[in-house]
């Protein structure tokens, strides 16, 4: 099939995968060179199809962790116990392989620096990557928009990028960072310890009086508990965007 | 189990040949107007089925079958793609 | 072909089974979960089961009435349109004769109707004859919610979408309509030996 010249028809593409970095003992993020990759926004995401020798195929969705300023396109994937897709990338795929992968998609769970905040960002667990790609498009752009994370993580040694959020967080412009570990903390840790519920949220989100665009990814049932406690704390529902993920990212 | 309608971005646009999950449409059933990408979508059956936020009736079915894509709107009432893509 | 990616295996088990597997299927080791919407969790004291339609006299059982049915062991294989298949999964149920029993009718066909509006529809003849089951536990447990619990009609002979989830009834019909999938573009019989996946196969 010849290349559709059609704006916006997705092609499949491969991508040589050019290294491999270990996040948390789960999480690796996949560092890919993409020959004509069109460009991407935070937010998006791309579509990895696997095919084995048999034709077999398997597919699943992963969002784009590196901001549209950068060089290289980096997926991070959490190894689900079941995984298929997942303990593939994170177990078998190595530098100098191919993926193929076709994106961006989405328009509707995206944030460019021009649209403005303050932003409102919360995430439970793998659901920082789409996120993180608006902070680091934030960073690279030097938007001069406020940001408030709030992110829910298992514990400490789970918390995906969580070096890079310090060194974000302690530039002068740099996110405000709230980290809650709901199953386990570290000796002496002062911060929240529970899931993330509307009294946190009143503590440490922007009030609605500041107009902020929020923006929520993880697991479904995480997703909607946040998305009801920032409407009763007066968010109106148009500036609540979602991600949930489901079985599909496995 | 259920996602976003984002999900269905990828495999809708092989059939628009453009981004739909900013879309809007309204639902038959409930009257509500959401984009594409903020309805509940479940991948995960013989075919991927969108659903209202609101009140969950069906909004689009899309199967592939035997080399064709078969959509099914009827529950939504109107379904609104910007000229440009 | 796309583009194949060194060492992927996916999730399939080894052998073929030789003619156990109908064509275009293969195995999978784990339970599938699919789904056209929310799950339903219909508490056990609102559920019930009802047999309407084309009946003489229309018939319901309360969760408590359907647990003193006499129920079954049923070893099968089964298989899905989306091509997995699992072979000897042990399921407990009703069968289906046993709960037509005395009822008066002059039916030809079925819709089956579940929780969350899921329908699918089937010739009577199919459900009939030690052919099907209202299954209430799976692998020796309670059915699971994802998997259709309480109770899921089991008809295996047939693709598993006719293996209504969160069945609660069987509207007895003098013609064939379709059902959920089946409207949507799904064969009305679906044989899996025949490979009738779509409308037109």
């Amino acid at each position: 099939m010849a290349r559709a010249a059609v704006r916006g028809r997705l092609n499949w593409m491969l991508g040589e995968v050019v290294e491999l970095l270990d996040e948390t003992p789960r999480v690796r993020s996949v560092v890919l060179d993409i020959p004509h990759w069109p460009g991407h926004r935070a937010g998006q995401h791309v579509d990895v199809r696997l095919t084995a020798e048999d034709g077999y195929q398997a597919q699943r969705s992963y969002s784009i962790a590196s901001a549209p300023e950068d060089r290289r396109l980096v997926l991070t994937v959490e190894r689900l116990p079941d995984g298929e897709v997942s303990s593939y990338l994170v177990g078998e795929l190595r530098p100098g392989d191919s993926l193929e992968l076709r994106g961006p998609i989405g328009g509707y769970f995206v944030w460019e620096a021009r649209m403005g905040g303050p932003l409102l960002l919360v995430a439970g667990g793998s659901g920082i990557v789409p996120l993180m790609a608006m902070l680091r498009h934030r960073e690279a752009s030097r938007a001069a928009v406020g940001a408030r994370l709030v992110y829910s993580s298992r514990s400490w040694e789970e918390i995906i990028y969580r070096e890079e959020l310090e060194r974000l967080a302690s530039g002068p412009d740099g996110p405000q960072v709230t980290h809650t570990l709901t199953r386990s903390q570290p000796p002496g840790w002062t911060g929240y310890a529970r899931r993330v519920d509307g009294a946190m949220l009143a503590e440490v989100a922007w009030p609605p009086s500041h107009a902020p665009t929020a923006f929520i990814c993880g697991p479904t049932p995480f997703v909607e508990t946040v998305a009801s406690a920032l409407v009763l704390l007066g968010y109106p529902a148009t500036s609540v965007k979602t991600e949930r993920f489901g079985p599909t990212g496995g | 189990m259920r996602v976003d309608g984002n999900a269905m971005g990828g495999m809708l646009s092989e059939v628009f040949a453009r981004e739909v999950t900013s879309a809007r449409m309204a639902c038959d059933g409930c009257g509500k107007v959401e984009p594409l990408g903020a309805e509940h979508a479940y991948l995960q059956a013989p075919g991927m089925v969108l659903r209202c936020r609101h009140c969950e009736q069906v909004l689009l079915v899309v199967t592939r079958a035997n080399g064709a894509y078969l959509l099914s709107f009827r529950g939504m009432r109107w379904f609104e793609l910007p000229a440009e893509p | 072909m796309a583009h194949v990616s060194r060492g992927f295996r996916g999730k399939r088990a080894k052998e073929r089974e030789g003619d156990r597997l109908p064509p275009g299927q293969y195995l999978v080791e784990g339970f599938p979960v699919l789904s056209a919407g929310p799950t339903p969790h219909t508490p056990l004291e609102e559920w019930s089961f009802s047999i309407v339609g084309l009946v003489a006299e229309p018939k319901m059982w309360s969760w408590e009435a359907f647990g003193a049915l006499p129920q079954e062991e049923v070893r099968t294989d089964i298989h899905c349109v989306t091509k997995w298949s699992k072979l000897d999964t042990t399921w407990e149920g009703v069968s289906i004769d046993t709960l037509l029993e005395g009822v008066e009718h002059h039916a030809t066909h079925v819709l089956a109707f579940s929780d969350g509006d899921y329908t699918t529809n089937l010739p009577l003849e199919d459900l009939v004859d030690g052919k099907a089951w209202v299954a209430t536990a799976y692998d020796g447990r309670p059915l699971e919610p994802e998997h259709g619990g309480p109770a899921r009609l089991l008809v295996p002979h047939l693709y598993f979408w006719k293996s209504a989830k969160w069945v609660r009834g069987l509207q007895l019909r003098d013609h064939d309509e379709p059902g959920f999938w089946e409207s949507y573009g799904y064969h009305m019989y679906g044989d899996p030996w025949r490979e009738q996946r779509y409308a037109g196969d």
